[in-house]
């Protein structure tokens, strides 16, 4: 007798609980359904692709998803504000600090206490934020790079962003999900050194930017996989609700930083890289990684700003606390708040609904970027090759963590 | 455009029934309109040339729980050329879990972000989205049962042979 797995196991157990969209009898002959993960690597994720092809050409694409949906707004509605922090990290779990920054900023304009957070804390929080894009980006034009057959820059740029997850465990002793930013301050005070050896870093990190536009943007073979393949056109990016990276890369020039002007962002002096098709069509996926490219230069010069502001203006005392703001009973006046902020992947919006009685919210819902990107994949993908699937979604940059929330 | 121009525009084009209530200590301002009515306020407001709402940011949808006996749909629209953010509401009517689903009318052929954003408010609340093109489950399996975003929402025992509760 076979022995008995994990749970009582029947043959109806089997039964595929997400059925496909098209059924055999749907479809005319010449067509067939393929299934690209939930997990084959290039879907960066447990994301299920249904393909519907002819040939090679796709004819229609439904992603299936929720492999990795993890209640978050069903927690967030039993937990205090506070206590929902370490959730938002595990949503982006690539960009955590720009998560938390978002969500924490949310809550402080609910409190109406955001005009008195101390600017010390703003700049670390944007500092640490832009420091978390730069391994984002790292991270999804490294795994781009080697979606499309190219493994050299997934491993340079994995080596430069150990640095940048090192800084940052250094302030709070996480790798990846940091409960750092909190509700009206910080965790800590950054630790002793840390700007000396930041600005180190930058030092390192400039010239390598360099090279890596030189080793993937206009890199020959890059470009030709890439330009002219999965072009978003404006008008579609917007009614579908695109942000981020992505909507500038089909050439509009809007990012939240600048637009809403939040935290000490207005203070800062940065450029919004567009894309302009130089290279094959306007919002094609070359675009859209130029973008990231162009925008981790945009980053590294508001880390050196921050680092600057906070060696010279706003420098470490020793009476300084990092927790003083913050609140000790976080309970917002009865309201309906709607709060977004730009994460490396778009607009992160999250919106609350409070009594004012309680002090956990009745309903938290997160808006999240890479749900809303992903949605436009059928719409550019109809009609390109099967192997140009897999680089229009590696170029829309999605982390199922948020996908699924 | 401010939201008392807004709510001008409404009532002008539409009547003085369009609006219900107006929520301004909410951020951004809440227009609360007959959820039968809500395609026609969003398609006006996309589309006239004062307003242009061309983004939607966020569909929410939200349970009063069984004392309420409501449930409500919030937008989130958001006009890129004239930097304004307003939202609408729909309140409906909630009706015991198994019977009818309560109803409204979709906005997805208005914003295509609508669709993936309705069908999560499907999956996780049970608000049907009438004429919606696909409307099927989309974070949760499609067998599983109940809508876990309700305020009264129990899980069922078993899925599939193994035991939900933890």
């Amino acid at each position: 007798m076979a022995k008995p797995i994990q749970y009582q196991f029947e043959e109806h157990h089997l039964r595929r609980s997400e059925p496909n969209k098209y059924k055999p009898e749907d479809l005319k002959t010449e067509e067939m359904v393929v299934n690209i993960g939930p997990q084959h690597p290039s879907t960066h994720g447990v994301l299920r692709l249904e393909v519907v092809t002819d040939g090679e050409i796709i004819v229609e694409v439904v992603p299936h998803l929720g492999y990795l949906h993890r209640c978050f707004e069903k927690h967030a509605e039993n937990l205090p504000y506070n206590q929902s922090i370490p959730f938002v990290d595990r949503m982006d779990y690539l960009a955590s600090m720009n998560s938390e920054h978002a969500f924490a900023m949310g809550v402080e304009q609910m409190l109406g206490i955001s005009d008195k957070i101390p600017p010390r804390i703003e700049y670390i929080r944007v500092l640490v934020a832009e420091l978390n894009r730069l391994a984002s980006h790292f991270v999804a034009i490294g795994t781009y790079a080697m979606d499309i057959g190219a493994y050299t820059p997934f491993l340079w740029l994995m080596r430069d962003r150990e640095h940048i997850i090192r800084l940052l465990e250094w302030t709070c002793g996480a790798r990846m999900l940091y409960n750092y930013i909190w509700i009206g301050g910080l965790y800590y005070d950054l630790p002793i050194g840390f700007e000396e050896r930041c600005a180190e870093f930058v030092q390192y990190l400039r010239p390598k930017l360099l090279e890596l536009e030189n080793l993937v943007i206009h890199n020959k073979i890059f470009v030709e996989r890439t330009a002219k393949v999965g072009v978003l056109p404006l008008d579609t990016a917007i009614n579908y609700g695109v942000s981020g990276p992505m909507l500038r890369g089909s050439g509009l020039k809007f990012d939240l930083r600048r637009v809403d002007g939040y935290s000490i962002y207005p203070e800062l002096d940065f450029d919004i890289p567009v894309g302009d098709g130089s290279m094959g069509s306007l919002g094609d996926c070359w675009d859209r990684n130029y973008v990231r490219v162009k925008e981790c230069y945009e980053s590294l010069s508001m880390v050196e700003q921050c680092l600057a502001r906070l060696q010279s203006d706003y420098p470490r005392t020793r009476d300084f606390d990092p927790r003083a703001v913050v609140p000790k009973k976080i309970r917002p006046r009865r309201q309906d708040f709607y709060s977004r902020a730009e994460t490396p992947r778009g607009e992160l919006g999250f919106f609350f609904r409070t009594d004012g009685k309680s002090d956990i919210p009745l309903r938290c819902k997160a808006r999240s970027s890479c749900f809303v990107n992903l949605s436009v994949i059928s719409e550019i993908a109809r009609g390109s090759m099967i192997a140009d699937l897999i680089a229009i979604l590696g170029s829309v940059d999605i982390v199922l963590g948020e996908v699924d929330r | 455009m401010k939201q008392e121009n807004i709510q001008q525009l409404l009532t002008e084009k539409l009547g003085e029934g369009v609006i219900l209530r107006t929520d301004a200590g909410a951020s951004p301002p809440i227009l609360e309109v007959p959820p039968q009515r809500i395609a026609e306020v969003c398609q006006l407001l996309h589309e006239h040339e004062q307003t242009y709402f061309d983004y939607l940011s966020c569909l929410t949808a939200l349970d009063n729980g069984p004392d309420t006996n409501t449930m409500e749909v919030i937008y989130h629209l958001y006009s890129i050329p004239y930097n304004y953010q307003i939202g609408l509401k729909a309140t409906l009517k909630r009706e015991k879990e198994g019977k009818i689903l309560p109803q409204i009318p979709t906005i997805s052929h208005i914003w295509q972000s609508a669709n993936w954003h309705e069908r999560e408010a499907f999956d996780l609340l049970g608000i049907v989205f009438v004429g919606h093109p696909d409307l099927r489950r989309i974070l949760l399996p499609a067998d599983w049962e109940g809508h876990p975003l309700r305020k009264d929402y129990e899980e069922q025992a078993y899925y599939h042979g193994v035991k939900v509760e933890y």
